[in-house]
């Protein structure tokens, strides 16, 4: 019942835009992976927002990294689909940062360092055994064309669960961003907060890894949030700006890779930098002006 | 009971206050705090005074309940005993990164407000954190970045962001600590008009023994366990301030700056 409405609207997606006048969208995986960034773009944003608030970019290439460990642990596992795998590695060592970083009050720096080494190395142990490492080289620079029907129902479902985070949580992150202990004082926990957040920070990195590739995910997530910091003073006009340069970069970084013929993750990346850039010039100019 | 005893627990605590017995805390395997006894009425401001390292923060946070600690904190507001009393709390130095886009009225709607506040803030929300922020004289600021603000304006920012929760006793840590003198002038200005007309007890910790003296009710001395206790005149008279000041017996060899001798 529910799977044939889902299918109704996917081919509905499909109609709508395959009318569009223009070349690439008469290709399924194009109408396909268009449909993935834009549901994935979104979250980029929002999360990417608070992953600035909170200084936690390089955690978030971390998690990005870890996927190598994960998809490792899936070919132990003899797993076809090494998705959840990734996952589950990925969660478990989000939950596990925080754990470490409440008991032994190590600075996260060094800390992420060493679980970046051990992670990238186990998995590049694992996965080069018997020199077959090529096989695995689509996670490191990843491909939106490979998207399935299926993997866009996980990250649909992905997307309700961040916007529902959003909404119930969305004001308690950012008093736990601006100051641990003056949330404390209202009540609020800021290792609970800290630890689902990071949670959901590594479900949207893994989930999103075959799309984006491991190495460029983290930029992903940093640069709309980074471009819209540069021109924006609430948190309003920070989130929305996000997602407006989030969508565009995605959708015209999918599309010119389509006619460059190049990888689509890092091409959409590229898109984000120079908007990136601009917003840097713009807003320096704006302040010397101001 | 004995006179001494009806003066300590009934006059001195008669309608509301905050009574904290023999605390003490370690942390890291030190004794930060130890055996600590002090109680604060409302309509009172009690100034903590004490050198760095003195417990003075920790004694906040334990008041808070972010630390752990042992020994008794018990509330009595409007003659009732209460497990919880609502806490306003300053923070000493608000540590955050000033290229945040958070803005004053963001700050306040998020703490205050169920809506979430990257959908923007309502109308009414934003009435009402105008009129907390006209009560700090901090009107003019609702829109400002919170990076963009002075020491002076971001303290009146937070103090409205402590009083928000219609607190029973306030918690100010080196509120003034950085600030230039026409700002400490109207920061303790607001404080002492809002413990005469909220009914709130003030907890105010600094390092400026001087500073402070002419605006506290009564002044406490901390420097792990409580040196001494009384009105600012009794304090600043004491032999013992020099000792816990400077760590010396004779306080005379190291005045205390601006001290007149």
């Amino acid at each position: 019942m529910t799977m044939s409405f889902l299918n109704h609207l996917l081919t509905a997606w499909h109609q709508a835009v395959a009318a569009l006048p223009f070349a690439w969208t008469d290709y399924e995986f194009m109408r396909t992976a268009l449909l993935g960034i834009i549901i994935v773009s979104p979250l980029f944003a929002l999360v990417g927002t608070m992953v600035i608030n909170n200084r936690m970019a390089f955690f978030s290439d971390v998690l990005g990294h870890s996927a190598l460990a994960g998809v490792a642990i899936g070919v132990l596992a003899g797993l076809a689909e090494p998705l959840w795998a990734m996952v589950g590695f990925a969660a478990l060592m989000a939950l596990s940062f925080n754990l470490m970083k409440l008991w032994t009050g190590t600075s996260s720096d060094t800390l992420l360092g060493v679980l970046f080494s051990a992670t990238v190395s186990f998995g590049i142990v694992v996965l080069s055994r018997n020199g077959g490492f090529n096989r695995f080289t689509s996670y490191l620079i990843g491909d939106v064309l490979a998207v399935t029907p299926a993997h866009i129902l996980v990250l649909a479902l992905f997307f309700l669960v961040v916007v529902g985070f959003w909404l119930l949580f969305g004001n308690r992150l950012v008093l736990v961003s601006l100051n641990p202990v003056l949330a404390q004082s209202r009540g609020i926990s800021s290792f609970i907060m800290e630890t689902f957040f990071s949670l959901l920070l590594a479900m949207l990195v893994t989930l999103s890894i075959r799309m984006v590739g491991i190495i460029i995910i983290s930029a992903l997530l940093v640069l709309p949030a980074a471009g819209a910091r540069n021109l924006t003073h609430t948190m309003c006009s920070y989130s929305v700006l996000a997602v407006g340069i989030s969508l565009f970069s995605g959708i015209a970084g999918l599309i010119a890779s389509y006619y460059l013929g190049t990888a689509s993750g890092a091409t959409i990346v590229l898109v984000a930098s120079g908007i990136y850039v601009g917003t840097a010039v713009a807003g320096f100019l704006r302040s010397k002006r101001g | 009971m004995t006179e001494t005893m009806n003066l300590s627990l009934l006059n001195a605590c008669d309608h509301c206050c905050t009574r904290i017995e023999q605390l003490s805390v370690r942390l890291h395997n030190q004794l930060v705090l130890d055996k600590v006894n002090l109680h604060v009425n409302c309509r009172e401001l009690l100034a903590i005074v004490g050198p760095n390292g003195a417990g003075k923060s920790t004694l906040l946070k334990a008041i808070l309940g972010v630390i752990p600690y042992s020994g008794r904190i018990t509330w009595q507001i409007r003659g009732e005993r209460q497990d919880r009393p609502r806490i306003g709390y300053v923070p000493q130095s608000l540590d955050f990164d000033h290229e945040a886009p958070v803005s004053v009225a963001d700050l306040l709607s998020c703490a205050t407000s169920r809506r979430p506040v990257w959908l923007g803030i309502a109308r009414r929300d934003r009435q009402r954190i105008d009129a907390c922020l006209a009560a700090v004289s901090a009107s003019h600021l609702i829109d400002k970045r919170l990076g963009d603000l002075s020491g002076g304006e971001l303290q009146r920012v937070l103090l409205c962001l402590a009083l928000t929760s219609d607190p029973d006793i306030l918690l100010l840590d080196e509120p003034v600590a950085g600030i230039d003198a026409a700002g400490i002038d109207l920061f303790l200005r607001i404080v002492k008009n809002l413990r005469d007309t909220l009914d709130v007890a003030v907890l105010l910790v600094t390092h400026d023994l001087l500073g402070i003296a002419p605006h506290a009710n009564r002044m406490l001395v901390l420097n792990r366990s409580v040196v001494a206790e009384g009105t600012p005149g009794e304090v600043l008279a004491s032999q013992q301030i020099a000792e816990a000041f400077y760590g010396s017996a004779s306080g005379k060899t190291a005045p205390a700056p601006g001290v007149r001798s």
